[in-house]
């Protein structure tokens, strides 16, 4: 399969900061690529320069075939970008966004029109359609800035955290298009802070950090790179952490590790629930009191954390305890699919990215 | 982000099921040919006009200043300079003229400096047309301004009986020339809307640069009774140059040269500093 994006070595400084430091990548036509990274990663400045919006300072960079900075405009005969602020026009309504692009692409006043009421009718915006975008919700304007993207239906499509700030209900339908999209064979560069939004829709993700790429795979191949299951245990009493070691190291398939102020024992295993099963007898057997146990898969969050030595959210002021506590109820809430409600608060907590460069 | 569509159902927003049938059935759409210079900026020029029909009050400058410029001047120096505000009318109007118009140039680079900021242009920018097309709309849509602000002096002035000897096609030459150039003079905004920080940064170099620039002219008082070394800056001022045409095609006596003058002056700040606003444009971060 060819690959629709490629990028070899990109390089942009911004003063001192290196916001893209040698990234190179590919994404095979028709698939999705997941560039997950927290703020200040440089996923926007990769978006920039590819989309033709930003000149790197070194590196090369091909789309749909096209040299980006030898002939930018015939890329952007090619591509859609969906930002990560909405660049619709607020004094515009949001048929007259969608009908303005139609006509840049030299539709007929009646055919852009059509297009117009056509996408206003998918992304549920048609009873706005004659207000301006102005008085449209966050939620909306996104929408509004994705349908102006698939105006003439681009084959290769770029979208810079396209459901930041977006609350689930919303988050889970922009999902849904973004599934059909590739589903009918669009090539799609996505860039996510949300682990859940990358193993959900990405064939592949890169993960980015300080402007390097340094991880890449399917979810699950990364999640295989930090290893296998693994037993987690809370001990009632802190003078049994000894003895549950003990009594773990027979299944232990490496170091278990052990945080003493919160009684809990992480330990790597193999051979799924069965395992669990004996670990409870035999610590049974010794008496031990145990106040929590599990079997977990690693998650992609364990990947970034064990990778970067930081979580996701990148805010370097967040508290390492309030991290924890997110992560906490993100888990509570079940792995894929529900995590939304602590996700989304801290997305709030660290919403106000600037532009990346 | 507080509200959800109301649009939306409460099963979730619409665009679910049902509607992948109608993604996968959309026709697949030849890839249009990208269209042609004019026609993209006559599609910026619609959305300028939008715009102005959406947010009147941005009409305010181009309305109140130069009916304030034209009253205020007339009787207020008009006793002392000419004997009467009625004589002095008959040589300050064309002098308004230009000055209303010319200071509305400033808002074309607030206007561009805030679409910048709000990231409109990221999409123009990454669509394939004609480069330019974008600011030259947007200039379509200031050059309707300006003849707005001309023709609201010029009716201000008959009003108040001022009476152009150049009769009807005097005051139409005098008006587009003045459109003219300041349709030219807005690519030094367009230029300081990309380039400076933020609209009131352009707003304070505008204030600085335009006011000395009009009233530095002949557009209110013969330079006649000026100092040697201002007279010196006066005749040098193109902003002189465009009041005396003005004056002359109003009074009927233009001539061709007068005439040339202020196209090559308008075509000389458009080589200038057309280029260079569209280097800032395509390297704008």
């Amino acid at each position: 399969m060819a690959a629709a994006i490629e990028a070899e070595d990109l390089v942009k400084t911004f003063g001192e900061v290196h916001a893209l430091d040698g990234v190179s990548l590919e994404v095979p036509e028709g698939t999705v690529l997941g560039l997950l990274g927290p703020n200040g990663a440089g996923k926007t400045t990769m978006v920039r320069v590819l989309t033709t919006l930003l000149r790197p300072d070194s590196g090369r960079a091909v789309v749909a075939g096209l040299d980006v900075l030898k002939q930018p405009n015939e890329v952007r005969g090619l591509i859609g970008l969906s930002g990560q602020y909405a660049a619709v026009d607020e004094y515009l309504t949001g048929r007259e966004n969608l009908q303005m692009v139609g006509e840049l692409y030299q539709m007929s006043p009646r055919d852009s029109r059509a297009r117009a009421l056509e996408l206003l009718d998918w992304f549920n915006l048609s009873e706005a359609a004659n207000r301006i975008a102005k008085t449209y919700s966050g939620g909306m304007r996104r929408r509004l800035d994705l349908a102006a993207a698939l105006v003439v239906r681009p084959p290769v499509m770029f979208l810079d955290e396209p459901t930041t700030g977006l609350d689930p209900r919303n988050r889970m339908a922009l999902w849904e298009v973004i599934e059909r999209l590739v589903g009918e064979g669009t090539t799609l560069l996505l860039t996510t802070q949300y682990l859940e939004e990358a193993d959900r829709l990405a064939h592949d993700i890169a993960v980015v950090d300080h402007g390097k790429v340094i991880a890449r795979g399917t979810a699950d191949e990364l999640k295989a790179e930090i290893g296998g299951e693994r037993i987690e245990i809370v001990v009632e009493d802190p003078a049994h952490l000894g003895q549950a070691v003990e009594a773990l190291a027979p299944y232990a398939k490496g170091e278990p590790a052990v945080e003493r102020h919160t009684r809990r024992i992480t330990v790597p295993v193999s051979g799924g629930a069965s395992v669990l099963a004996d670990v409870i007898r035999e610590l049974d057997a010794r008496t031990i009191v145990i106040q929590d146990i599990g079997l977990r898969r690693p998650t992609l969050d364990d990947v970034f954390l064990s990778l970067t030595g930081h979580a996701t959210f990148g805010d370097e002021d967040v508290e390492a305890a309030d991290v924890e506590a997110l992560e906490a109820a993100a888990d509570a809430a079940g792995g894929t699919g529900d995590g939304d409600a602590a996700r989304t608060v801290a997305a709030g907590s660290s919403s106000s990215e600037g532009k990346d460069s | 982000m507080t509200t959800v569509p109301a649009a939306a159902p409460s099963s979730g927003p619409g665009y679910t099921s049902s509607d992948a049938q109608a993604l996968s059935a959309a026709p697949a759409r030849p890839r249009p040919a990208p269209p042609g210079p004019v026609t993209a900026a006559l599609t910026f020029a619609w959305r300028a006009l939008l715009k102005i029909r959406r947010i009147p009050e941005q009409l305010s400058d181009v309305i109140a200043v130069p009916v304030v410029f034209t009253l205020l001047f007339t009787y207020l120096f008009g006793g002392a300079l000419a004997g009467s505000p009625h004589r002095y009318l008959q040589f300050l109007l064309p002098g308004t003229l230009v000055m209303a118009v010319l200071l509305a140039t400033m808002y074309t680079g607030v206007n561009l400096n805030g679409d910048l900021a709000k990231g409109v242009y990221d999409r123009f920018r990454t669509l394939r047309i004609w480069q330019p097309a974008p600011i030259v709309g947007a200039l379509i849509g200031d050059a309707l301004r300006y003849l707005l602000a001309s023709a609201l002096v010029t009716g201000l002035g008959l009003l108040l009986g001022y009476r152009p000897h150049g009769g009807v096609g005097g005051v139409l030459i005098a008006i587009a020339l003045v459109v003219v150039f300041a349709v030219a003079l807005s690519w030094v905004f367009t230029l300081l809307g990309l380039v400076l920080r933020s609209a009131s940064a352009i707003m304070s170099l505008a204030v600085v640069v335009l006011f000395p620039l009009t009233l530095a002219s002949n557009a209110f008082v013969e330079p006649g009774t000026m100092p040697g070394w201002l007279r010196a800056v006066v005749h040098a001022n193109p902003v002189t140059q465009l009041v005396t045409t003005t004056r002359a095609a109003m009074d009927g006596t233009v001539t061709a040269v007068q005439i040339a003058t202020v196209l090559a002056a308008s075509a000389a700040l458009v080589a200038v500093f057309g280029p260079l606003t569209m280097r800032a444009y395509r390297r704008h971060e």
